[in-house]
């Protein structure tokens, strides 16, 4: 078996496409040990692992540490909310005062883009980046792509379409690096203030009618709109929204194919898609949850599985 | 690097039915025993027996299944290389059955140990068993010996013992080799 080529996962771009087989072979055994009576296995034992978190997260933070528990780490939690950060400690005097306490691994999930990098570089760690900012949220990435396989047998020649908010989002930005690598067509769509500029040099087209896009694809990965990240408005309204870039019932049905719809949630339900959709069997959002938990566990296996006793 | 064979492929087939035999002796219908093999490669001898059970012995059903221990090993981190997960496949319960642990080479004992945590994660067994082709003696680090035996070999640490499987490498035979 090789071994991954990074010692941090700070994104996918850093990754190659035979990191991601690993990382995908690794995930289908815990996937097979999650579904056992006893779900636990014993490997990481003599790891400790912090979960620092600077910005909320409710379904990352607890996938991540589930995914630990479940491989016997020990385990510490941190909150920005109720820390020293609010008295003015630096990331790197914080993180290290948590590291003299011989941690291993720290997960992090930080709102300023690269702080993940930013401490690789500066304390002796193994750094999982848990999202940074509107930069990259490798896991999640992973954990997509690694659906769509289950779903529809392999990533290689799909056509994918990530719809909504392209700008603030890490999700979308790690997905097109992952699905890129692994040979898979990306379009972006979604209101033209969303999608940056740049988006077209990473070799994805950008559509802004949604039923087109959806006509060309076999996925499409819905965006949650981040209200809390917009400062100013990017659309008219969040009615007017949902009609041009919300999935219906009615619309996927009017389409000439069953298309596989996916969304990182949270879900603003009646927004990017309504509950009918949600809920349907073309939906396979819950399994991207229960992924996430083998993904997380195989990332942080092959992490461990490089850090010297 | 030099070999020699340890077991012919006439002799190998003596002791399988041997092995099969004795099986037989102590779990007659195989009615509340499941055999284990242990990935990866005790899965080959334990599919050997299995086949040899049910068509010259005429045991009815004999369930068997894959154990793969990588996750339970005590020397993740300690080697040179990455541990190689392997498929675990029991699709039956082991609730209260008499589980025969199935391996090729029994050697310091690690394997075996890290079995009996792996199966606790299936259900509590009523008993475990422990059938190996080939006992290296002498070369414990534990104390784990194996309720059935093909043969013992005197061997030291610098010597491997490779069985090959007609399946897997074109011939069934027993090497002892010379790093």
């Amino acid at each position: 078996m090789s071994e991954l080529s990074v010692n941090h996962l700070l994104g996918i771009k850093y990754l190659n496409e035979a990191d991601i087989q690993l990382i995908f072979e690794t995930a289908d055994h815990f996937k097979e040990v999650i579904n056992r009576p006893i779900k636990k296995v014993p490997s990481l034992r003599d790891i400790t692992i912090a979960n620092l978190f600077f910005e909320n997260s409710t379904r990352t933070k607890l996938s991540f540490e589930l995914a630990e528990k479940r491989l016997s780490a020990d385990v510490i939690n941190f909150s920005a909310g109720q820390s020293s950060v609010k008295k003015g400690e630096t990331l790197i005097d914080t993180v290290n005062n948590i590291l003299s306490m011989k941690v291993d691994m720290v997960v992090m999930r930080h709102p300023n883009p690269g702080a993940g990098v930013f401490l690789s570089k500066n304390v002796k760690a193994s750094i999982v980046n848990a999202g940074d900012g509107a930069h990259e949220h490798p896991t999640q990435a992973l954990l997509d792509s690694y659906s769509i396989r289950e779903k529809l047998g392999d990533v290689a020649g799909k056509n994918v379409v990530i719809v909504g908010d392209i700008l603030h989002s890490r999700v979308a930005l790690s997905n097109i690096f992952a699905l890129k690598l692994q040979g898979a067509k990306v379009k972006v769509c979604g209101p033209k203030t969303l999608i940056p500029k740049f988006i077209t040099s990473l070799g994805v087209e950008v559509e802004t009618n949604l039923r087109k896009a959806l006509e060309w694809c076999d996925v499409a990965n819905m965006l949650r709109v981040q209200n809390e990240r917009m400062d100013i408005s990017y659309f008219p309204s969040t009615r007017e929204y949902t009609q041009q870039f919300g999935v219906n019932k009615a619309l996927l049905d009017s389409l000439n194919k069953e298309i596989v719809i996916m969304h990182p949630g949270p879900i603003n339900r009646g927004v990017e898609i309504t509950s009918d959709v949600a809920d349907s069997k073309q939906a396979i959002i819950l399994n991207q949850v229960e992924n996430g938990v083998a993904i997380r566990m195989a990332v942080i296996y092959l992490l461990a599985s490089k850090i010297k006793q | 690097m030099s070999q020699k064979v340890l077991l012919s492929e006439k002799e190998i087939n003596i002791i399988l039915h041997r092995l099969a035999c004795q099986l037989i002796e102590n779990h007659i219908g195989f009615k509340n025993t499941v055999l284990i093999g242990i990935q990866p490669r005790g899965v080959y001898l334990a599919e050997r027996l299995k086949k040899i059970l049910i068509e010259d012995y005429a045991i009815p059903e004999v369930k068997l299944g894959y154990l793969d221990i990588t996750f339970y090993r005590d020397d993740f981190r300690r080697g040179d290389k990455p541990l190689e997960a392997n498929k675990t496949k029991i699709d039956f319960l082991v609730e209260d059955k008499n589980v025969v642990f199935i391996d090729d080479v029994l050697y310091t004992g690690r394997s075996i140990r890290a079995a009996l945590t792996a199966i606790q994660s299936f259900g509590r067994p009523n008993e475990i068993e422990l059938l190996t082709l080939i006992d290296r003696r002498f070369s414990r680090h534990l104390p784990i010996q194996p309720d059935y035996r093909g043969r013992q070999v005197d061997a030291i640490n610098q010597e491997k013992v490779k069985v090959m499987w007609k399946e897997q490498e074109g011939e069934d035979k027993v090497y002892l080799i010379n790093k």
